[in-house]
């Protein structure tokens, strides 16, 4: 019997021109602020938000099987963070944006151990006890504006262009930035105790996978992602609010469009936020008829189509455009003094 | 400030948690699945209520009994047409789809009756306070509401220890497969579980109602509140509930005479998340199932 | 007719086959016993008589009937009763409880909690004991009880010696015998050769989804058997 060479391979010619379709894309969504309209940009600021909170959403909930129904206790921080490191500490309003998701990590620091001893269900409420708690205090410290809000004073001052233009890139920028820290998790060690945890907590577990860490970091990162998101929609908005800041429907709308577009995959919130994204323009004036077509929208997907519609390409054609999955490419065995030639293509594939 | 009576309010506000987390507790222990749209479901049995009482002029009573069978139906349905497909190796599924529901309902209910305000008028008994000493007094309603919470959990108790089909709830839960080996439909079981879950929480939502004002946004404090009640009592134990829900009315309601009705809830919150922390498995843990 | 009958029954574990064309009939009053080494597709058999898994093809006959479109639960009713691997009491519940439910699909016969107690008189201090406190040969014994309150035409019982001491496996085929002589009819799957072959009528060894050997313990070789086992 002899053992085959091989190698473990990532990418393939696919892959790279996705890479190159991507560098266009991003390349002409930022020059929008040269020619496109102040409201066209405001609209596509939306737009990058909801996807980032997406991908921060997946992250949790998609690879590291932790369904959160509380995020909206970061956006709202993330929120608030921007008014306390650029009103109050009188840092460059886009400067604290970026630092703004480190006040939503502190507190995610605070409460994780204890949400980590809830399991399934149970953690999901636990997540919204938290973000309660935090609405609840932030809405009874009459210096962040009390139940009222505040509004981001040194974003205002900011000439009307610099600032939409700011926005719209630093939304952009936190949109890829997103998909890039998720991707780079993904192919990291990191990523793949996700993996396993995900799959068999306690096979991973006696691998030696330490799952307490491994949680904690995502959920760490999630938060750390959708504090600047807040922070941003804050910047698009002018002012926070705590009824809002924190209001559930930001769950909402994240599981939506990860049920719609697949668990546990990059693409899968791009494809749903792009889809969530055209229904909010078309329908969003009915407002509650419009979140309840969302309740239906999620339940039957999640009975019928539990993987999403990127799950249902992945199935039905195996495309992957984000090379995050291991392939094992084998080798001929080489002869004595000659090259070795290889059989690329999947044989094996682990993800 | 009378400490004592504050502190006698929050036990039978208490009674009402339990009753909120009496059915979420039952689903989590027959099925291991937590329902994201319990507290959803009372507030929809008291606007089914309200309905019953402003549009079809039926009597407060009856309209109530009638609810909570309507709710025992609907429970059995769900489950059984809906919620039993979700539940398999995957923890996530029922999580998003209840979530789905849950906002399907709160919708709903804005669509159907507005976002406003309702209460049920229960006429005189809400009014009513009986007078123990000088300084304490009980309203009336409240503790009938809590006795309705104790016959209830007792009921419940007395049911699964000692019936024929309460064993087979427990047989279930122990071991699926091996209490189909016996004879008993899982699925069935699961139905009449969800659906005495939905009729004691159609209760609560019903009492609630007539308690105090509610709307449709209601229900997810009230899933909150009974999540609290359920974790400190301990799972798998009914009577810890109890003890869960009124060690949170107590905190509640003790905060709010401490630092101002802005606050109480957060105490109530903050006393749930130290419990979680020093004793996460609650007060009464019985079982240690995953 | 037999009792039950196999009719080239094929069982799939997710992707992996467990049975390939399995057929074998067990007659009335008739002990069967399926030996064989582990993933041989003994358990699955079982699991899939009893109505756990489904075949893939092939037709299960109880009495001549075809029974594999039957829901497990449906089959306690008629007279199918499983003895499962690992034993399976329900820990929460009292030995008198476990019984109880032994008895939920209400079938008329000679079993009832007293006769049960006489077969096995080790479990008569332990009644009111939740079940999680017994030691491995009180659970089997419970577990045995239990499938007998449900009065089975057939028992199937699944390695009923795995993991007992040999003094605790001697005593339950004590019981083993006194049912046999009941007349009630026995599938019975084992790892333990020594003990069964003392008590089947028939004996199948299983080797990776197939049978390796069928035939009367006392017509076939102890050389013959091992081969058979371990696929020589």
């Amino acid at each position: 019997m002899s053992t085959q060479d091989f190698r473990v391979a990532r990418s393939t010619r696919v892959h790279r021109y996705v890479l190159i379709v991507s560098v266009i894309v991003v390349a002409v969504l930022a020059s929008f602020p040269f020619w496109a309209e102040v409201a066209f940009l405001r609209t596509m600021v939306t737009f990058f938000t909801l996807l980032a909170l997406a991908q921060m959403w997946n992250l949790l909930g998609g690879y590291a099987g932790l369904i959160s129904v509380g995020q909206q206790a970061y956006i709202g921080l993330g929120a608030y963070g921007l008014w306390l490191l650029a009103d109050v500490l009188h840092i460059h309003p886009f400067v604290a944006v970026i630092l703004a998701g480190s006040l939503a990590v502190l507190v995610a620091l605070v409460f994780a151990p204890l949400l980590f001893r809830l399991r399934g269900g149970y953690f999901a409420i636990g997540t919204w006890v938290v973000a309660e708690v935090v609405r609840l205090i932030v809405s009874n410290i009459q210096a962040a504006g009390g139940g009222s809000g505040k509004t981001i004073i040194s974003a205002a001052r900011l000439p009307i262009d610099t600032r939409i233009n700011g926005t719209y890139l630093l939304a952009l920028g936190v949109a890829v930035g997103s998909i890039l820290l998720v991707y780079f998790l993904l192919r990291s060690r990191l990523g793949l105790a996700l993996t396993a945890i995900r799959d068999n907590e306690l096979a991973a577990q006696s691998s030696g996978v330490n799952v307490w860490r491994s949680k904690l970091y995502v959920y760490l990162i999630s938060a750390f992602g959708c504090g600047i998101v807040g922070a941003v929609v804050a910047m698009n908005l002018l002012r926070i609010q705590p009824a809002a800041a924190f209001s559930i429907n930001w769950t909402a709308y994240a599981l939506f469009i990860v049920v719609i577009g697949g668990f546990g995959t990059i693409e899968g919130p791009i494809i749903g936020t792009i889809i969530y994204f055209t229904l909010l323009q078309n329908l969003s004036q009915y407002g509650t008829t419009y979140l309840l077509l969302l309740g239906v929208i999620a339940v039957v997907m999640a009975t019928k189509a539990p993987r999403g519609i990127w799950g249902f390409v992945v199935k039905r054609w195996d495309i992957h455009l984000f090379p995050v999955r291991r392939r094992l490419v084998l080798e001929e065995p080489s002869e004595p003094g000659g090259p070795a030639a290889s059989t690329s293509g999947p044989v094996a594939e682990a993800s | 400030m009378d400490w004592a009576n504050v502190a006698i309010q929050g036990v039978l506000l208490g009674g009402l948690y339990a009753l909120f987390a009496t059915g979420l507790a039952l689903v989590f222990g027959v099925m291991r699945m937590v329902n994201l749209a319990h507290g959803d479901l009372g507030i929809l049995a008291a606007f089914v209520t309200l309905f019953l009482v402003q549009s079809l002029h039926m009597g407060l009573w009856w309209s109530g009994i009638l609810t909570v069978v309507i709710m025992f139906v609907v429970g059995y349905l769900l489950q059984r047409g809906l919620l039993n497909f979700t539940l398999s190796s995957d923890d996530t599924r029922p999580i998003v789809v209840t979530f789905g529901l849950s906002i399907i309902i709160q919708n709903g209910l804005i669509l159907w009756f507005s976002a406003d305000s309702q209460g049920l008028d229960a006429g005189k008994i809400e009014n009513i306070s009986i007078r123990i000493t000088d300084k304490l007094s009980i309203g009336w309603f409240p503790l009938l509401v809590f006795i309705t919470s104790i016959v209830v959990v007792a009921l419940l108790q007395t049911f699964l220890n000692r019936t024929k089909l309460g064993r087979a709830f427990r047989a279930t839960s122990d071991d699926r497969e091996a209490a189909e080996l016996m004879g008993i439909n899982n699925r069935h079981i699961y139905g009449l579980a969800m659906a005495i879950a939905l009729a004691i929480v159609a209760l609560a939502g019903i009492l609630l109602a007539i308690r105090t004002t509610f709307d449709p946004t209601q229900g997810s404090f009230r899933l909150i509140y009974a999540f609290e009640a359920v974790i400190m009592g301990g799972m798998g134990s009914i009577w810890g509930t109890l003890i869960g829900g009124i060690v949170l009315g107590v905190s509640q309601t003790l905060g709010s005479q401490a630092f101002g009705s802005g606050w109480g809830l957060l105490v109530g919150h903050l006393v749930f998340l130290t419990v979680l922390a020093v004793r996460p498995s609650g007060f009464f843990a019985k079982t240690v199932t995953a | 007719m037999s009792v039950l009958e196999l009719q080239e029954i094929d069982v799939f574990y997710g992707d992996f086959q467990a049975l390939f064309k399995v057929s074998f009939a067990v007659e009335e009053g008739q002990t069967f016993a399926c030996i064989g080494a582990n993933g041989g597709g003994k358990s699955t058999l079982l699991r899939t008589i009893a109505g756990l898994q489904r075949p893939a093809s092939g037709k299960v006959l109880f009495h001549g009937e075809p029974v594999d479109q039957i829901p497990a639960h449906n089959r306690v009713g008629m007279g199918i009763a499983l003895v499962p691997e690992g034993r399976r009491v329900f820990p929460s519940l009292s030995v008198f409880e476990n019984l109880q439910i032994g008895a939920y699909g209400k079938r008329k016969g000679d079993w009832n909690i007293e006769s049960v107690m006489e077969l096995f008189p080790l479990l008569k201090p332990l009644v009111k004991r939740q079940a999680s406190s017994l030691s491995g040969g009180e659970q089997q014994a419970l577990a045995i009880g239990r499938a007998l309150m449900a009065n089975p035409q057939l028992l199937l019982l699944d390695e009923v010696s795995l993991g007992l001491a040999p003094v605790v496996i001697k005593r339950i085929y004590e019981a083993m015998v006194h049912l046999v002589g009941t007349g009630t009819t026995i599938l019975v799957v084992e790892q333990d050769v020594q003990h069964v072959l003392t008590v089947a009528d028939r004996v199948a060894c299983f080797l990776e989804g197939r049978i390796s050997l069928e035939g009367k313990p006392s017509e076939l070789s102890s050389e013959a058997i091992t081969a058979a086992y371990f696929g020589m």
